[in-house]
Order: structure tokens, then sequence, then C-alpha cells
């Protein structure tokens, strides 16, 4: 087959696993909320509530859809596609498993290996609060302004600490390609004993992870830092105005966003696709050749990505269903005073730490 | 024409002088927050003058829930008002059917039997843990934290299903009756109130764990929408809310009704009257509260419910299915009620939110000639513009949900 039809393949495998990340995820919240509430959760349509989100979908498919007169049709319509749009085009560069070989032709488990790699993530990434910029200010309604204003302060503000808390891990692996860092974590950092341990982003940079993930949260708009919704504040923030399936569209882009923010974390700091401890024996213990242990060994590799990736989306509900929000000023001198000086220092630590060869 | 057009502005702005409250300024938003706003528990609202995010003034206003109750209770007979006073602060009912029928039984000199008022003081702690309870966790869901509403949620349903042991009702009980109460409480109801209590405390521990010492939750409240000592005076703040900047008042304690003489409590205070002091008064309420539950189990006998008084006992049931005096006096009690003496009483209870009066102008006559009634959130909610002046949109849910604002009776 030639490269194009594996592009092709890989993109569609992507575009369907996103799509049906949200109506899990829908599910894991509700049910994940309840777990930790002392309730059941949605439980009436199929096993253990799990068709309430395919309900969900065919309620917002064929809701009424207004349009209040007062908006900006233009801006308001176009909205919640420029928010869900970059959502889905960010996964594109994250690896999911490692290379195989057919026929002499390697191919990567990543839509496109291109080789801005991150940089690419955070270009697009950022175009998601034009969506929410756009929202607030068509909508003209006064809260759903506070809402986007509030969002784009706050993506401003802590996209710097975010870019700047990979710093160290770009230094450490020297590349901006998310492929090779995935492989690269892969070499061990230290051996104690029998038990290696690798080479990941967490054990070289905790500070850069405890950063990284706390930007994500940020950027990601969910509690602690959801101030644009801001509910019991300012009713919906910038999504007020819509109704239906556009609603639905910013829903979906902020669970994809945390999909993605979660890819990411365990790409950089948790060695993305590889084998989580334990894998390696069971790959072993299933004994293929040949081809056969190839693709068993993709399996493991996108197997071990799913896990992790899954666990950082229930971190998001889990905090999400623990912590109280922050105000408006907090958060801003959380990001600008607390995180941006921290993640400047985790780039001296970072520099020094190689300079004198201990990474 | 410019000439005249000025004159006439000028004239104008002679004759029409600047609305103190008036919020109006071309250069800031004027932005409504409320009647319908998730943060407005009832019907209020606060029009707010915002600069960014900073609440330059605001005009709070109020009146959306007016049902004219003190005009129903001169139109009803005093039986009859019983069930108008569940409606007043929604969260503890069962405090304001007390107060109302203290008022009545005050005003007539009537004599409770000590069962009755044992089983009227249990029912107003649960009501006021209910209370606190909703007040705490509603505030906390403003700042976001949604799980710890719903641990002290599901205490507060256990609370109810215990008022509806006592009354068939959950939220709107019309428990006491003036000299009596509705019924008896059922066999074993002690020992349900003691157990429940016991196990409220764990669960007010668990949730003093999860909140109280989180960061994100000591930076939202300390310190914000703070009222102090003197400005809690002056704006007659009771409760809670005072308690909290430091005015040792509780009526409980200052002047004993009921049976609080025979039961130990303290009452906490803080000092600075913030958000978080508001907060951490009213959990301390809850375990102080669940203390006298537990004291009033062990000390309630069994008994009668029901005063001996001929005007105000309501006949047993099998009288008036029996005799034709018995159902005649049924007939004539509930159809045209009972007739109170000429005077007039007041009496105040420590409610969930603060002192709760009821002051009733008896001229001869089966209704109340004139009836007052103070509702502690009135007082408190005119504190509000103050509290939120100058501080942020984020503030103002935390303030409003710590002064656990009732619009049932303030607006009355």
């Amino acid at each position: 087959m030639s490269e194009m039809s594996w592009t092709l393949i890989k993109f569609g495998l992507v575009l369907v696993g996103l799509l049906q990340v949200v109506p899990i995820m829908l599910w894991v919240e509700r049910r994940g909320s309840a777990l930790m509430q002392n309730r059941l959760g949605p439980n009436r349509i199929g096993p253990l509530g799990l068709f309430h989100a395919i309900c969900d979908t065919v309620k917002f498919i064929f809701k009424e859809d207004p349009i209040p007169s007062h908006v900006d049709r233009f801006y308001y319509l176009l909205a919640p596609i420029v928010c869900v749009i970059p959502a889905f085009m960010t996964f594109a560069v994250i690896p999911f498993a490692s290379s195989i070989t057919i026929d002499g032709q390697v191919i990567n488990f990543q839509v496109a290996d291109l080789n801005v790699g991150i940089l690419y993530i955070f270009a697009i990434a950022s175009l998601g609060v034009y969506g929410i910029m756009m929202a607030g200010w068509a909508s003209n309604n006064k809260y759903a302004l506070l809402g986007s204003v509030r969002s784009s302060a706050q993506m401003i503000s802590y996209e710097i600490s975010m870019a700047l808390s990979i710093v160290g891990i770009l230094m450490i692996y020297s590349s901006v390609k998310l492929g090779d860092i995935a492989r690269l974590q892969g070499e061990t950092l230290v051996q104690l004993g029998s038990v290696a341990i690798p080479k990941w982003g967490i054990f070289v940079q905790p500070l850069g992870l405890i950063i990284f993930t706390t930007a994500a949260f940020a950027e990601t708009n969910r509690l602690p830092f959801d101030l644009p919704e801001g509910e019991s504040e300012i009713v919906a923030g910038y999504h007020l105005e819509y109704g239906s399936m556009k609603f639905a569209l910013f829903m979906m882009a902020e669970y994809l966003n945390m999909t993605v923010a979660s890819a990411v974390i365990s790409t950089l700091f948790f060695g993305g696709w590889q084998l989580l401890p334990g894998m390696q024996f069971a790959l072993d213990a299933l004994a293929f050749d040949g081809m056969n242990r190839e693709w068993a060994r993709i399996a493991f590799e996108v197997m071990s990505f799913t896990i992790k990736v899954a666990f950082f989306m229930w971190v998001f509900v889990w905090v999400r269903w623990t912590l109280p929000r922050f105000r408006y000023d907090q958060l801003m001198s959380l990001g600008w005073k607390g995180m941006l000086p921290l993640s400047l220092l985790n780039i001296v630590i970072t520099a020094g730490l190689i300079a004198l060869g201990v990474i | 024409m410019d000439h005249f057009q000025q004159s006439l502005n000028k004239t104008m702005d002679l004759r029409i002088e600047k609305d103190p409250d008036d919020l109006w300024d071309d250069s800031k938003v004027i932005i409504n927050i409320g009647p319908t706003h998730p943060a407005m528990h009832g019907a209020f609202r606060c029009m707010a003058k915002l600069n960014g995010e900073v609440i330059e003034s605001s005009y709070s206003e109020f009146g959306y829930t007016h049902r004219a109750k003190e005009k129903l209770g001169e139109n009803r007979t005093y039986h009859q008002f019983v069930v108008y006073t569940d409606r007043l602060n929604y969260c503890s009912a069962l405090i304001n059917n007390v107060g109302y029928s203290m008022a009545v039984e005050k005003l007539m000199g009537v004599e409770l039997p000590t069962r009755c008022v044992w089983i009227r003081m249990m029912a107003s702690e649960i009501a006021r843990v209910a209370d606190h309870l909703i007040c705490i966790g509603i505030s906390a869901v403003d700042l976001g934290a949604f799980s710890f509403f719903l641990y002290g949620f599901h205490q507060r349903e256990e609370a109810y299903t215990l008022i509806e042991k006592l009354c068939g009702a959950r939220l709107t009980t019309s428990y006491t009756r003036v000299g009596g109460l509705m019924h008896d409480a059922p066999d074993g109801w002690e020992k349900e109130v003691k157990a429940w209590a016991i196990k409220t405390r764990s669960v007010i521990d668990e949730m003093d764990k999860l909140l109280t010492d989180n960061k994100i939750w000591r930076i939202r409240t300390e310190g914000v929408a703070t009222f102090n000592k003197e400005q809690c005076l002056a704006y007659s703040y009771t409760g809670p809310s005072a308690r909290a900047a430091g005015v040792n008042i509780d009526l409980r304690r200052d002047q004993p009704y009921m049976y609080y003489r025979n039961v130990e409590f303290d009452v906490p205070t803080a000092q600075n009257g913030d958000s978080f002091d508001r907060y951490i008064v009213r959990i301390e309420e809850i375990k102080q509260s669940l203390n006298i539950l537990i004291q009033c189990a062990e000390k309630i006998q069994k008994g009668p419910i029901w005063s001996e008084d001929k005007r105000v006992r309501i006949p047993d049931k099998d009288v008036v299915y029996n005799t034709m005096e018995g159902m005649i006096h049924h007939f004539k009690f509930f159809m045209t009620g009972f007739d109170v003496p000429q005077g007039e009483a007041y009496t105040q209870v420590e409610g969930g939110n603060g002192e709760m009066g009821f002051y009733i102008v008896s001229k001869g006559g089966p209704r109340a000639h004139r009836m007052r009634i103070r509702g502690p959130s009135f007082w408190h909610y005119q504190g509000f513009d103050p509290m939120i002046k100058g501080k942020l949109i984020g503030d103002l849910v935390a303030a409003l949900g710590s002064i656990n604002v009732i619009a049932g009776e303030m607006d009355r």
C-alpha cells in the first residue's frame, strides 16, 4: 500500500477514536462523579447507563436550534466550529504506537510526524480560544462576554508557562518531534538492581510535569480553572446563548481538549507508547514470532498509550469533582507570579543538570 | 434653538435630583445578577456596576417572592396561619412553626406539657442542622465544590426523613399547633434521632476534612465579604453571621426559651466576620446542635403532648366521632377558630439564620389584629451591598452563599 493510503487509514482511526472519546468521557464523568458523591448516577438506559450518551446525542441533534435575534449571526455560527476543529487537529502529531516495517516500508503510528512536533500542538491549541472569544462577542450578552474575556486572559497567561514548562523536556531529548521524544523515553535512566527506571519525563522533569499539568487544566477550562464557564458566577459563560448541537460542539471541544492534554502529558512525561511495567513479560509470554510478534507489540503499545491517556482523563474528572474554583485575580496571580517563575527556574535547573552531565 | 435647548437642559438638571441608587454610567457595564441567576438562591437581584470584574457599586433589590404573609396573618385564624409560617425560611420550617406557636401561646398564657416542648426543641435542632447543612453546601457549590454539597445533602435528606416521621411532610411541615403538636413522635423516634446525630457528626468531620483546609477554599473565603462587629451591630445582624464577626449572641443561651436551660452547649464565635468565619461557625453550630439533640434524646420522657387548656385543645377524634358535643366543638374550633384575649406578644427564637421573631397584636377574636414577622435574612441582605463593594464577581457569590439569604423569610 502506498504511504498515502496508510495515512488515510491512520487519519480515519484517529478521527473515529476521538469521536468515541466524547460519549465515553460523558459517561465516565457522570458515573465517576456519582461514585465520588455516594450517588448512582445515570443508570436507566443500557447497562450501567452506558447509552445515556447516545440519547444525549440524539437529543442534541433533534432539538430546536434557535438563534437569538440579538446575536451577530456569522460569528455566532462560526464560533463552535472554530472551537471544535483545532481540538481534532491537535491529535495529528501524537504518536500512539511506535513503528512497524512492512515490506521494507516503515509505518509510524502517528497521523503526521511533523518536524515542528510539539510546537504544532501549541500553535493549533491556541486557536481554540478564538472560538471562545468569538462566541462571547457574537452572543452580545454581558455574561458571555465576561466569560470569553476571562477565557482569553486565562489562555494567554497559562500558555506561556505551559510552553516554558516543556522546554526542559525539549532540552533533554533534543527534539521537538513527539515521535522522537516518545522513543527516547525508552532508554534507561538508572539501573536499580534488576529494576530499570526508564528515562520518562516524570523522572527527569518532575517540576515540569506539575507545571504542565496545572497549565493543561487551565487550558482546557476545567475546574479549578473553569472560570470561563463559572456556572454560579457568570451562568454559563461564553456558551450561554448556545443551544442544541452548537452547545454540544463546545462540549465536544472541551472533552477533546482534555483528551489531547492527557495524550500530551502521557507522551511527554510518561513514555507515550512505551510499554507499562509488566507488559513486556506478557508480550514475551505470548511467544509470537515474525510479523505476528510485531503486530502484537503494536497492539500492546496502543493499549499502553490508551491506559495512560485514560488515567489522565480520570484525573481530570477526579480533580473537577474535588476542588473549588479559583477567583479571577487569584488565577492570574497564580499564573504570572507562581507558575511562570517556576517554569523559568525549571529551565535553569535542567540546563545546569545537562551541563553537569547528570541527565 | 440651541440656546433654548441648553436652558431647557439646565432647568431639567436642576429639577431632577440624582438618585443615589442610580447606577447608570455610560462608561461602565451594568450587569443584572438575578432574579434568575444560579447564585441567587431564591428570587432577588443585584444590579452591579462593573469595572472589568470589579463591582464598583451595586444596588440590591428584593420582593420578588413577597406574598403579604403578615397581612394574611390578619385574615386567617391562628391555626390557619401555621401553614404560612412554613414558607418563611423553608430550609428550617420547624423553627418557624415553633416560634409562631410560642407567640400565640404567650398571648393566651397556655402552659405546655414537657414532652411537647422536648419534641419541639428536638425538631428545631434537626431543622437547624438541615438549614446549616444546606447553607454551607450551597455556598460550596457556588465556589465550585460540588461533592462537598452532596455529602451534606445526604444527611439533610436523612433529617427530613426524621421530620417526615413526625408530621408526614418533609419540607413544609406545619407541625406545631397552638397548645400542642400535630402528632406525637412515633415510638423509638428519639433513638433514631440519636443514631442520626452520631452519623451526622462523622459526616461533618468528613466534610470538614475535605474542604476546611483546602487551599483554594481558604483563599476564596478568607478575607472575602468581611462584615465586622460594628457593621454587624449597625445592620442588626443576628445568628451565625453576627457570631462570625464576634457578636456573642444566641437567643438559646441569652433568653432561654423552651428547655434550652437544661441542655449544655457552646456558642461558637469567630472574629473576622468573613465568608470563611461564617462557614466555620456554621460547621461548629451543627456539631453543637447534634450535641443538644443527643442530650434531648436522653432527657425526653413519655407523656401527653397537648395542653389541657380547653381554649386551644383540639378534641380527640374518638370524641369528635362519637359525641355530639365533641363534634360541635371540633366544627366550631376549625370553622371560626379560637378566641385570643386582647394584648400583644413578641417571641423570638434562634432560627437558622438568626433571630426569628413573631409579633402579634390581638384585639380579641379568632384573628390577629396585627402581625409582624422578623426574618433575619431581611436584615442580612441590607448589608450585602457594602459587603461586596469593590470586590470581584466571584466574591459576590461567596458573600451571598455565606450569609444564606432565604427569599422566603426576607420577602415574607
